[in-house]
């Protein structure tokens, strides 16, 4: 298989400030990317824009998947395409059973063209098939019935985006800091399943500070965000490098990016998802 | 229980209940309400006089009384309106003696099959009489009754005399008194000590004719230990101009009783569903209504429980849905009479498309009920900019050992659900259908499967239905 997601000199604002100011990447099925970067300097926004959140607003550049331009999609025919984001915080739906959410996510993306709400993978099918996957990523199957993320600790917020992806099978799959907020018995865990459900079975870009999900799954590329840019792109050493020295030379060698950075720091907290 | 959620079947091309039968009424009354009407009916039933005096007397009280000054705008030319039709000359003990075309109305409602498949007893109301009634003969054997209040009247009139409009008298409201003076249909229940129904009753409410008012009246009696769970669905085709859906509900609950009245209403969207509900619960009875209002123009319905001796509970779930032209002003009743009654209301309404929910509910604890105990929860799930929610509480309690309490919570539907469900490949519709459903789940589950799922198809429908 081989698949490519490139991203284009891409602008992204939210609520009218700028963010994203021309971003390149190209990424291959199969590839491991590590994208890491200061607070504020725009890693989130990057996967947002991919996944096509409404409130990032790309102003400029484009997003190609496999040569079709897909920078206006809507977020359904995204996912539908193989594009798909493991949020740092997702968000609960009440009432809707993580098997129901799953089974008629799956169905939407393994079979794009059926007519919508028509023919769900079988009851039967679909069971035997999560409760395999729950079996290798040691999720309780009582998972099965809780509401979406409703009431989910930190841990299992993280293990039911991985069940996600597991379910979904992506052709690129971003993941924004899952290691965070996580101890480190739980993030070693994440860390093996991704690699599990992740490593030559899709194209990874791992959004993190930390080494430990690199560890498990050593990049072929290490992106460095400042300032809304990739200022910097290297191989697995330039991961360790941020890890053990931090952003010091980075913020010294892009002075102009690092401006940038504070600028949008102090515009608004907020906006640092 | 599985309540799969924006189920499987297609139900996308036209909605199910919006069909016309062609069918020649055996008698019809001219329109308008007068003496000369409400004699006319009761002449036609064959009534005792007492009958016929009390309605005569709730039409005097209709008359003096003046339309609610408060819940929805109520544009209704009573002059206008059919009072009484009846569908045919006799009611059939087997689905083969109902017309033809009356018994095609219920196959595509799916009645018979429902009462195949898990029901006690059914009755099938067309217009203003009851077609089709049965009960399984096990459940007669043991002395329950499940009949037409017409025949009630008839077969069974020292009961059916004693309790008769002694929950909600003709004074109660105007409606409560226009239904007192035209009343027909409806149905009489009578559950004997100990006995417990194990399958629901259920009764059906056709509207078929244009201008067409239903005024069922329904009475029942849960003797001492006994318990029964009795469903009402409701629905009418769509006419260009409005009709009225006005009925009395009656319910008597004895000491350790228990009963649960389950209301299915998707009225079409041009009918007024003006409803009165109550029911008193003596001592360790148990009285529960679920009350789901997805239909009509204007509903105004407040099912009620009097918690008249210690130990008697009393619990209200509603849900409410309006859609574009809709307003659903619908709430519950507490009153806690004796002491160590507790009482529940569970509330959730979701308004879209420029429709208009309202809960309107009212705890009252009476001097002397000590001990007693109500929790109010009312959640609204307002899915646009241009639709509307509101909560009037009203609370009273002159007792003061006692404990109550109110949440209420109004929410859009939240842009960050629907993004992270999007991401997952649904669409903007299965998403808020996905979510709305979510919103009803706690409600739902309540529910037979049966009805679970049919209403979850009613959810889906009207979440398709109004676009825009």
């Amino acid at each position: 298989m081989s698949h490519i997601l490139r991203i284009e000199n891409l602008h992204v604002a939210v609520d009218g400030k700028a963010i994203l100011r021309g971003v390149n990447l190209e990424m291959k099925f199969g590839e491991t990317h590590a994208m890491m970067g200061p607070n504020g300097s725009g890693k989130s926004t990057l996967g947002l824009a991919i996944a096509g959140h409404p409130n990032y607003v790309i102003t400029e550049g484009t997003i190609t998947l496999d040569g079709e331009d897909i920078t206006a999609w809507e977020a359904d025919q995204r996912a539908r395409a193989g594009i798909f984001m493991a949020f740092q915080r997702p968000v609960a739906i009440p009432g809707v059973k993580t098997a129901d959410f799953l089974r008629h996510a799956a169905t939407n993306v393994r079979r794009p063209d059926r007519k919508e709400g028509e023919d769900l993978i079988p009851m039967r099918d679909f069971r035997k098939e999560l409760k395999a996957k729950m079996s290798q990523l040691k999720i309780d199957t009582e998972f099965a019935r809780r509401y979406v993320n409703d009431g989910f600790s930190g841990g299992e917020m993280k293990r039911a985006e991985i069940l996600t992806m597991a379910m979904l099978s992506p052709k690129f799959s971003i993941l924004d800091e899952t290691d965070s907020g996580l101890d480190a018995d739980a993030v070693k865990l994440a860390s093996a399943s991704i690699a599990e459900i992740g490593r030559d079975k899709m194209g990874l870009l791992i959004i993190t500070h930390h080494d430990k999900l690199l560890e498990h799954n050593p990049p072929q590329f290490t992106h460095v965000m400042l300032g809304g840019r990739i200022v910097e792109t290297g191989g697995a050493e330039l991961a360790r490098e941020l890890h053990d020295h931090g952003y010091e030379r980075i913020r010294k060698t892009y002075p102009d990016a690092e401006a940038a950075n504070q600028e949008m720091l102090a515009k608004e907290e907020a906006v640092v998802v | 229980m599985s309540t799969d959620i924006a189920s499987s079947e297609s139900i996308g091309e036209i909605n199910k209940y919006d069909f016309r039968t062609e069918s020649k009424a055996f008698f019809k009354a001219r329109k308008g309400v007068d003496a000369e009407i409400v004699n006319q009916i009761s002449e036609m039933k064959n009534e005792p006089e007492w009958m016929r005096t009390y309605r005569l007397k709730a039409l005097e009280i209709f008359n003096s009384k003046p339309m609610p000054s408060w819940g929805g705008a109520i544009d209704i030319n009573f002059q206008d309106i059919y009072y009484y039709l009846k569908p045919t000359d006799k009611q059939g003990k087997t689905w083969d003696e109902v017309p033809q075309e009356i018994k095609d109305t219920f196959d595509k409602l799916g009645i018979p099959e429902a009462e195949k498949k898990f029901l006690s007893g059914v009755k099938a109301q067309f217009e203003s009489e009851v077609v089709y009634g049965s009960l399984k003969q096990d459940l007669a054997d043991q002395g329950v009754i499940f009949t037409d209040t017409d025949s009630a009247i008839r077969d069974y009139p020292d009961l059916v005399r004693e309790y008769f409009g002694t929950i909600i008298p003709s004074t109660d409201n105007k409606f409560a008194a226009l239904n007192s003076a035209v009343w027909s249909g409806g149905s009489f229940i009578y559950v004997p000590k100990g006995v417990k129904i194990e399958f629901p009753l259920q009764a059906y409410f056709r509207i078929n004719a244009e201008n067409m008012g239903q005024f069922e009246r329904t009475l029942i009696i849960v003797d001492e230990g006994a318990s029964v769970h009795y469903v009402e669905g409701c629905t009418a085709p769509m006419y260009t101009s409005e009709s009225l859906h006005s009925a009395v509900v009656e319910i008597i609950c004895k000491r350790g009783s228990r009963c649960r009245y389950t209301t299915i209403q998707n009225w079409a969207n041009n009918i007024y569903n003006l409803v009165t509900k109550r029911a008193v619960a003596y001592a360790d009875a148990t009285m529960e209504w679920v009350d789901g209002n997805l239909g009509s123009k204007l509903t105004m319905k407040y099912p009620a429980v009097y918690m008249l001796e210690p130990g008697a509970r009393g619990e209200i779930l509603s849900i409410a849905f309006a859609s574009k032209g809709q307003h659903q002003d619908a709430g519950a009743k507490l009153v806690h009479c004796a002491p160590h009654t507790t009482g529940q209301i569970i509330s959730k309404s979701i308004s879209k498309g420029g429709g208009r929910s309202s809960y309107r509910g009212l705890v009252k604890v009476e001097k002397g009920a000590k001990k007693s105990k109500c929790n109010v929860v009312c959640d609204a799930l307002i899915l646009d900019s241009k639709s509307r929610s509101d909560t009037y509480p009203y609370i009273e309690i002159l007792e003061q050992d006692v404990s109550v309490g109110h949440e209420a919570s109004v929410s859009r539907i939240g842009e960050e659900q629907m993004f992270y469900l999007m991401s997952r490949g649904l669409s903007n519709a299965e998403a808020s259908t996905m979510i709305v459903n979510g919103f009803i789940e706690p409600l739902v589950k309540e529910l037979p499967m049966e009805y679970a799922v049919e209403m979850n198809r009613l959810i889906q429908l009207q979440m398709e239905g109004s676009v825009g």
